[in-house]
């Protein structure tokens, strides 16, 4: 499936009214700002549909959104088989009695139906067990090929409805997919949506890529290779698969990033052992200087507003984390804790930076303010690498990868996404090994 | 010369002969499966392939690697020429003396102890400190070129300091 991004498929049809006025209380909601806190339980009902297929897309969707829901850790969806009332009287009104017998706090009903025109008809509705309450309703009509697409809209709109944030279901990762020896890699762009599924290969391996970007539009990618000894960064259209060559360079170009409106695109040139940081307007390919420094400039990245760039550059001596105006005036170094500190990523939300930093044999991923102040280490390991923020800036996802034995084997590379908190550390499960991730904005 | 660095001369060579077992790109693939442990061959027996009688080809890969050796080595973090290159690179402005019409590409590379683009400007430092101590030497710099390829191509599999310091290097491959 091939969903051109930026067009919008789903006519939200209308909200649906809350069908008990029931008074406001106490709100059913999970509070995303916590440590560890047990999941909330919540019943996922197949959407009730009266012919076959509306029967298997609406079982398919309630599996889409129920697995996204456990993967975010703030849910636990319950076994469907200790469901009590069935999904055709459902249709009705919710049993709320026989839903609090099963421990549901929360509970999610819709249904579909396959129309004349070729659309799909999807209502569906989140209910407070416990106040007997509609909390969402909201109608969706689609092709039924992008059902799968709709069950993350229908997540997004349940996890918004939760926990006062935007959802991030609606997403996709472009990653490294590697496979071979590591004396002997194959590297190559892939992308998928965020919960694994259409995965396809964007390059075919022939040349080294790496640390692969959104563009804001979700239309470009923006990337690292080395092709006939050169190495440049890439402009990739996603959906034509057409490659550029990004700007027309003397030294190595690497380290690409793309700035908040789309119209820049970040990164680093080395010419004689030297690197410093440049940016490029895409529209006039017009390239000005930032830094200006024998050491290593490299890995910018800009604040949401555009207001500021974070980098990473071993000026100092050794690598730190360096706050700087967009014009690369005024640089601040933000990075003081012993070791070295890499990859700084500005989050969608501008509040925090994440970072790779590497002290004593240990690499970490961590998070601080845009002023150094409270830093906070999420995970470690012998390899772990280059954070990318979800849209909402609660999740991160990164690559870990396993040191190699006496005996030659390890050297295994993964995806892995942790919450903010630290907590609800998971694989993201991709075909081959996976390294680099890049988590694209909600899709349009 | 005195006598210590007699010594370390001669390590370095017992060092890049050991090293000729591997050579980097091209003429790879010495027949052994994709999967094996190609383990950091330790210090038993490794008998240096030894030049044939007949030599190999005036201005080739593989006469540099058996004259001096295709690779240095460098310290964590650091592209400054170690002591104990001076050797092999004087050895490499020398074979391109004498092969006038040679170019050679170097390659720079590091361990898997860094993040990936921090690691290519590494890369890309050492392979310029190569190249800048050759042209020292004498070489036209437009015989030279340089690349660096980061953490991304160890030569070594192994996460052990043997293994780092034997990927920290900077590769002379003849155009």
């Amino acid at each position: 499936m091939t969903h051109a991004c930026g067009v919008t498929r789903f006519v939200i049809l209308l909200a649906l009214c809350a069908v008990l006025g029931a008074p406001a209380r106490a709100e059913l909601r999970v509070d995303i700002t916590e440590g560890f806190r047990a999941p909330m339980p919540i019943a996922v009902v197949n959407l009730f549909g009266d012919q076959p297929q509306e029967t298997q897309v609406g079982k398919d969707i309630a599996q889409v959104v129920s697995a996204n829901l456990e993967r975010s850790g703030l849910f636990k969806p319950i076994d469907q088989k200790a469901f009590i009332q069935s999904a055709q009287t459902l249709r009705v009104m919710p049993n709320f009695g026989e839903w609090r017998t099963i421990n549901a706090a929360a509970l999610v009903t819709g249904t579909i139906q396959m129309r004349g025109d070729g659309q799909m008809r999807v209502e569906f509705r989140l209910w407070d067990v416990f106040a007997g309450q509609q909390l969402v309703g909201l109608a969706f009509s689609t092709e039924p090929q992008h059902w799968r697409r709709l069950a993350h809209k229908i997540s997004d709109a349940i996890y918004k409805r939760m926990t006062g944030e935007e959802g991030y279901f609606d997403t996709r990762i472009v990653y490294i997919s590697e496979v071979g020896p590591l004396t002997r890699r194959v590297k190559r762009l892939a992308i998928m949506d965020q919960d694994g599924a259409n995965h396809r290969f964007l390059t075919d391996g022939r040349h080294l890529t790496l640390t692969p970007r959104f563009s804001p539009t979700l239309q470009e990618i923006t990337y690292f290779a080395i092709v006939n000894e050169k190495p440049r960064v890439y402009l990739l259209s996603v959906d034509t698969g057409k490659q550029e060559l990004l700007g027309d360079f003397s030294g190595m170009t690497f380290a690409p990033r793309f700035s908040p409106d789309g119209n820049k695109v970040i990164m680093s040139m080395a010419l004689d052992g030297n690197s410093e940081i440049y940016s490029m307007d895409l529209r006039t390919r017009k390239v000005t200087r930032l830094t200006n420094d024998p050491g290593i400039d490299t890995s910018p990245s800009y604040a949401p507003d555009g207001s500021k760039i974070v980098f990473n550059s071993d000026r100092g001596g050794a690598q730190q984390l360096y706050v700087m105006e967009t014009d690369g005036a005024n640089v601040k170094r933000i990075s003081f804790g012993t070791g070295r500190y890499a990859t700084p990523v500005w989050s969608p939300r501008g509040d925090l930076i994440a970072f790779t930093r590497m002290h004593q044999g240990q690499f970490y991923i961590g998070v601080m303010r845009p002023d150094g102040s409270d830093e906070r280490l999420l995970t470690s390991g012998f390899l772990v690498e280059g954070p990318t923020w979800a849209p909402n800036g609660r999740v991160l996802m990164y690559y870990r990868q396993t040191p190699v034995d006496a005996r030659g084997r390890g050297g295994v590379a993964r995806l892995y996404s942790i919450d903010l908190t630290g907590h609800n550390e998971r694989e993201v499960v991709t075909p081959l090994e996976g390294s680099d991730p890049a988590w694209s904005p909600l899709i349009q | 010369m005195n006598l210590k660095m007699i010594v370390g001369a001669a390590v370095a060579v017992f060092m890049l002969a050991a090293c000729e077992s591997t050579p980097e790109t091209k003429a790879t693939s010495t027949g052994s499966g994709s999967g094996q442990a190609a383990a950091p061959a330790p210090a038993p027996a490794a008998p240096a392939p030894m030049a044939k009688p007949a030599g190999p080809r005036p201005g080739s890969q593989e006469e540099l690697n058996a004259q001096y050796g295709d690779r240095v080595f460098f310290d964590y973090d650091k592209s400054d020429v170690r002591a104990d290159a001076a050797k092999t690179l004087d050895g490499w402005a020398a074979w391109l003396q004498k092969n006038g019409s040679a170019r050679l590409t170097v390659e720079g590379h590091c361990d898997e102890r860094g993040t990936k683009e921090y690691n290519l400007a590494l890369g890309d430092r050492r392979a310029n400190a190569v190249k800048n101590y050759l042209v020292a030497r004498g070489v036209n710099a437009n015989r030279l070129t340089g690349i660096s390829y980061g953490k991304e191509k160890p030569t070594v599999l192994g996460s052990n300091e043997d293994a780092w310091a034997k990927n920290r290097r900077g590769v002379a491959v003849v155009n």
